[in-house]
């Protein structure tokens, strides 16, 4: 007996049943597809994957190179499979031999970083393939099937493929627990299997502080857990950006200010606010100290550093659940609030703290995303702003009037995938429409994506992939594909064949529901 | 924080030695009585009786021994202690073991485990009769180990490795230790679905180790259901060949079966198969025709099947058969039947099951049919010398069941498994709880708490009722897991009932007190199941162990090295050195660094 009645309930009336659908295993489903019968054979012996005449990218482009070379791996398994095999065989007509990508921009974006701008958009045609940015690769490998025998093919298939929203990302947390580079490197590879393109690294917070700083080295030394095992070095860091770099996936690190601090506190002395009990000091301390010069000067030295160290065009500022309750006790803080004529209004030291950070960081040249508290409290804002909704509830209002001030938003509310609960939570963030709040059209255009959150207080190196894996994979789909992909039964289809692939690409993805894969996760 | 710089090539040849030197220095600035903050609380589950004093001893894995007292039945060559000595020296001793150990201060003078028993049972099963108490002494240079049984030392061995913890600077010690233990309940069990998903015999494998750290004894092999049937049984091939998920990659064979069960019985565990029936058959159903009953629509079969066929004479020469070989498989003596679930839908469609039930006498009551055909599978398991476990469903409809039946409560909220557990003892039957401990069913948060904080005794009986209560289970049903994610969600939410289970309750009632202890012994399931992070080849040792650590920065022609030592928390020692190298060094792993 494994379920309770009610359970039972539930399960007879809404068992999935997995059958075939006529997409495969495709995740997240392409704009438009069109699949015949007509099918070639693949053999790992003939196939190669090269860069078509007429594409801007050539052999010199390291980025797609290895992609081809991690591709043909996830399609033929590792090369040490087909010693045994001589190919002597001629291919014949049924066979495809080659995958032509043609990078048909000016710019191949090769060296560069992928932005908020890449276009990700491809077409294909079997044969003739043209894409643009390095999606389509992985829309290719999702395409070749494998027969009983272990024979791969290929239907004949047109593909015109592009994102639905440009901000696709996911949260991860290293701070409420250090994540090894090693996972975060997987979770990197994972993301590229579902066409995730930003990761939002929420890297520091009140329980560590993990990034080692060269400006400001005793930030990690002394608030990290341990200041060598559980940091996140110079080279760490460079590391998970070209890792993420080669995968067409964006760096956004958080640096979450003033509140969630209290490791920063230990590194750096004068930074948070003392707080007081009557008249005297507690010995604990609050949020960051918005009334000292010295904040500042360090806040400006600090996010310079982190300007050149993460390439991407924006930093996340965080600004989100600031206590008031040790600012109003600290008497310094009070004779400021009168010099400023902020009444009692804490809200506003938070306003002023934040509009002096995003002057500071605005200097960097960089963009910035806040959490919507910021917005919800008046902060001045630069118009390029992106206001990120997390508050759950009535997250489709909020969404209404930030893009009503004529911010660009993404959204996370429904997508906090570190709540977990029993069955298949999964339908859940499927069925989440982004753009569902009142708003114009124009209002609409200024949602440039979301982000699956997985926060770390439960989450660690033992259980973070398979927690995450599925679950995010249907906010990858959401984001991903058109407004009208909404079949929930086709999508436990995919999924289910989706989730296979992870798993036999070496993820231990978790199951969606009674079932097996052909290929078991081996990782045990 | 002591620096040294501008030390050349020699230095760099020298290395291990100058690590030593640092040690040192590191050493003699410390005062180590603050260091020791290690409690004798960490054992987990808590032993009924502990006492322990702040003098403690230091072992040193080059000096250290496991004997057998002269007075033990058994004696070297008993294999299940033999293999749990070379296992447990390896999980005191896990750096030693991974050739981390050569970090030696001294010699110390040897110290010896000595390890006596009542009975020689080493070549036997664990039963529902095994005693599992044990004392352990620890004192200078010796510990003494007493047990009835060999099971009973193992669990005491899994104690002392508990007690051994490590030295912030690498070395290893035990406290002075008197423990009295045994545990509060016979039978202390997870269920592992295979079914509805298949584990790989490894993860079976990985599941058992750490039942043994948590002093589980009893892995309940859910072992088939409706969605698969994976066992390859020697009568009935085409069970699996048809029912598994595959006939090949999805099954276990014969030999599989036995690895599971010596491995379990190595550490202690009984293995306990459920082949439930005559509900939860579907895939039964594939590979052995006739089996399930035909189900119609109307007055012509609809082509689907229901439960077993409970009318037919070849069911039960079919099932005699099966158990037949099941019980020449699994050595243990009890069967768990099943028994659950059973929908009369499909019974009550069969036109060929309703004359039967006329035949009988049942009238339109198909839970007549159902305790008919169960008493039947009773007596099979019966004539085979195999105690029966069945569902409470089996209680629910049906109070006619052989007394030595042990019945297995599963359904619902406190009250109303409260309210079982004090019909079926009142009705004299033993009684096994799996109710609270659904651990299948996840939410956010910690909720480890509610399945420590569970009292399987807390309902109103006699004495004797309560002494009817053997034990309890942890079930991992498995429509949402497989290997991927069982080992993660298993632990440690697990080892919050086997502390419930093994422990006195009075003395661990207070959840808030359990919290820091569960927190450090998982740290210990990771050390042992060596999750590490070794992902740049950056010796680090884990937790509270010394490290030590390698960084260099190449210029064109130089190469600089520092050296980092310490300890957790505290200061630590940089030492950085620069020499003319070839570009060519990297240093990889910590076999390159130790050999340089």
């Amino acid at each position: 007996p494994t379920v309770d009645c009610l359970d039972l309930c539930q399960m007879l009336t809404a068992e999935p049943v997995f059958q075939a659908s006529k997409y495969g295993s495709l995740w997240p489903l392409p704009q438009k597809v069109q699949i015949s019968e007509v099918s070639f054979k693949l053999s790992s012996a003939s196939f190669r994957i090269v860069d078509a005449k007429a594409s801007s990218a050539g052999p010199s482009c390291s980025l797609l190179q290895s992609a081809y070379r991690r591709y043909y791996e996830y399609m033929f398994g590792s090369a040490k499979k087909q010693w045994g095999s001589k190919n002597n065989r001629r291919s014949d007509p049924s066979d495809l031999t080659e995958l032509q990508v043609w990078i048909t921009s000016p710019d191949s974006e090769c060296d560069g970083y992928p932005s908020v701008t890449s276009d990700e958009s491809c077409e294909y045609l079997l044969f003739l393939v043209h894409v643009m940015f390095y999606r389509s690769l992985e829309t290719f490998s999702q395409l070749v099937s494998e027969d009983e025998y272990g024979a791969k093919s290929i239907n004949a298939t047109i593909i015109n493929d592009f994102p639905r929203f440009q901000h696709r990302g996911i949260l991860l947390d290293s701070s409420r627990h250090f994540l090894p580079i090693k996972v975060i490197l997987s979770n990197l590879e994972t993301m590229a299997m579902n066409k995730i393109n930003v990761f939002h690294w929420h890297i520091v917070d009140e329980q560590s502080f993990p990034y080692l700083s060269r400006t400001f080295p005793q930030l990690s030394e002394q608030g990290a857990y341990h200041p060598y095992t559980h940091v996140y070095t110079p080279a760490d860091v460079k590391m998970v950006i070209e890792f993420a770099r080669l995968r067409g996936i964006r760096v956004v690190p958080e640096f979450d200010t003033p509140g969630h601090t209290q490791s920063w506190g230990k590194g750096q002395k004068d930074l948070l606010t003392p707080c007081y009990s009557g008249s005297k000091p507690s010995g604990s301390f609050g949020p960051v100290n918005p009334i000292l010069n010295t904040t500042y000067d360090f806040m400006a030295k600090f996010f310079t550093e982190i300007s050149t160290v993460f390439p991407d065009g924006y930093i996340h500022l965080g600004g989100d659940e600031v206590d008031f309750t040790c600012w109003k006790s600290n008497p310094d803080i009070q004779k400021f609030m009168e010099q400023q004529h902020f009444g009692e209004d804490y809200s506003k030291l938070e306003s002023f703290y934040i509009q002096k950070l995003l002057d500071i960081v605005a200097s960097t040249k960089k963009g910035y995303l806040v959490w919507q508290e910021v917005f919800d409290n008046g902060v001045k804002l630069k118009p390029d702003t992106v206001v990120h909704v997390w508050i759950g509830g009535r997250s489709d209002k909020e969404m209404s009037n930030v893009t009503a001030a004529g911010y660009t938003t993404i959204l996370s509310a429904p997508w906090y995938l570190d709540y977990i609960s029993y069955g298949q939570d999964w339908q859940k963030y499927y069925k989440v429409e982004p753009l569902n709040f009142e708003g114009t059209d124009e209002q609409k255009k200024l949602v440039i994506g979301g982000e699956a959150c997985l926060w770390g207080e439960y989450v660690d190196a033992t259980n973070l992939t398979p927690r995450l894996w599925p679950r995010a994979s249907a906010v990858a789909e959401r984001l991903w594909s058109a407004k009208n992909v909404t079949d929930i039964d086709d999508a436990f289809n995919r999924l289910s064949l989706h989730r296979c692939r992870m798993v036999e690409r070496g993820i231990p993805a978790e199951p969606l529901f009674s079932s097996y894969c052909l290929h078991e996760y081996k990782g045990v | 924080m002591l620096t040294y710089q501008n030390t050349y090539l020699d230095d760099l040849v020298d290395l291990p030695n100058t690590l030593d030197h640092m040690l040192e220095d590191l050493l003699g600035s410390q005062n180590f009585e603050t260091l020791g903050l290690h409690s004798v609380e960490g054992v987990w589950p808590l032993p009924q009786s502990i006492t322990s004093s702040p003098e403690r001893y230091p072992l040193n894995p080059q000096a250290f021994y496991f004997t057998y007292g002269s007075q033990s039945a058994a004696q070297e060559g008993c294999s299940v202690l033999d293999e749990a000595f070379k296992r447990y020296f390896s999980l005191i001793f896990p750096d030693y073991s991974s050739g981390y150990g050569f970090l030696r201060f001294s010699v110390d003078k040897p110290f010896t485990v000595q390890v006596s028993v009542g009975r020689n049972d080493c070549d036997s099963y664990p039963d529902e009769d095994s005693s599992e108490q044990y004392t352990l002494s620890v004192s200078a240079g010796q510990a003494y180990l007493k047990a009835e049984t060999v099971w009973g030392a193992l669990r005491g061995l899994e104690t002392f490795s508990q007690l051994v913890y490590q030295e912030d600077f690498g070395s290893y010690y035990v406290n002075k230790t008197e423990i009295e233990d045994f545990p509060r309940f016979q039978f202390r069990g997870i269920l592992l679905d295979t079914s509805r998903h298949y584990l790989p015999v490894q993860a079976i494998l990985k599941t058992l180790d750490a039942m043994a750290f948590s002093k589980f004894n009893v892995f309940h092999w859910h072992i088939v259901d409706d969605p698969s049937f994976p066992y390859q049984s020697r009568t009935f091939p085409d069970l699996s060949a048809k029912g598994a998920f595959h006939p090949m990659t999805h099954i276990y064979t014969q030999l599989d079966v036995r690895r599971v069960i010596s491995y379990a019985r190595m550490r202690g565990i009984r293995v306990l198969p459920e082949f439930d029936s005559p509900g939860h058959t579907q895939s039964w159903g594939k590979g052995q025709s006739d089996l399930l009953t035909p189900c119609y629509s109307g007055s012509t079969p609809s082509g689907t099947f229901g439960p077993v066929n409970p009318i037919l004479p070849s069911t039960y020469k079919f099932m005699a058969t099966l158990f037949k070989e099941v019980s020449s498989v699994f050595p243990d003596s009890y069967i768990h039947l099943g028994g659950d679930e059973v929908n009369f839908s499909c019974w009550k469609s069969n036109p060929d099951v309703r004359a039967f039930m006329l035949k009988m006498g049942f009238g339109a009551d198909f839970t007549k049919l159902e305790a008919y055909y169960m008493e039947n599978i009773v007596n099979l398991t019966a004539a085979l010398n195999r105690t029966s476990i069945v569902w409470q469903d089996v209680f629910d409809y049906h109070e006619r069941i052989p007394k030595d039946t042990v019945l297995h409560i599963w359904k619902g909220v406190p009250a109303s498994y409260e309210a079982e557990l004090r019909a079926i003892t009142k009705a004299g039957y033993r009684v096994l709880l799996a109710a609270p401990w659904y651990i299948n069913h996840i939410s956010y948060g910690q909720d480890w708490r509610n399945y420590y904080t569970v009292q399987p005794l807390n309902f109103s009986g006699t004495e004797e009722q309560k002494k009817l209560v053997i034990g309890g289970e942890v079930c991992m049903w498995g429509e949402y897991v497989d290997a991927t994610n069982l080992t993660p969600r298993l632990w440690p939410r697990a080892s919050a009932a086997a502390e419930r289970l093994w422990s006195d309750e009075k003395q661990t009632s207070d959840v808030d007190k359990a919290f820091p202890r569960l927190k450090d012994f998982r740290c210990e399931l990771l050390r042992y199941f060596s999750f590490s992070d070794n992902a740049h080849g950056i010796p680090i040792t884990h937790h509270r162990t010394l490290f030590y650590e390698v960084c260099l920065t190449y210029t064109d022609a130089s190469v600089s090295l520092r050296l980092q030592a310490g300890y957790p928390g505290r200061a630590s020692l940089c030492r950085t050195l620069q020499t003319r190298v070839p570009r060519c060094l990297i240093i990889t792993d910590h076999v390159t660094f130790l050999s340089i």
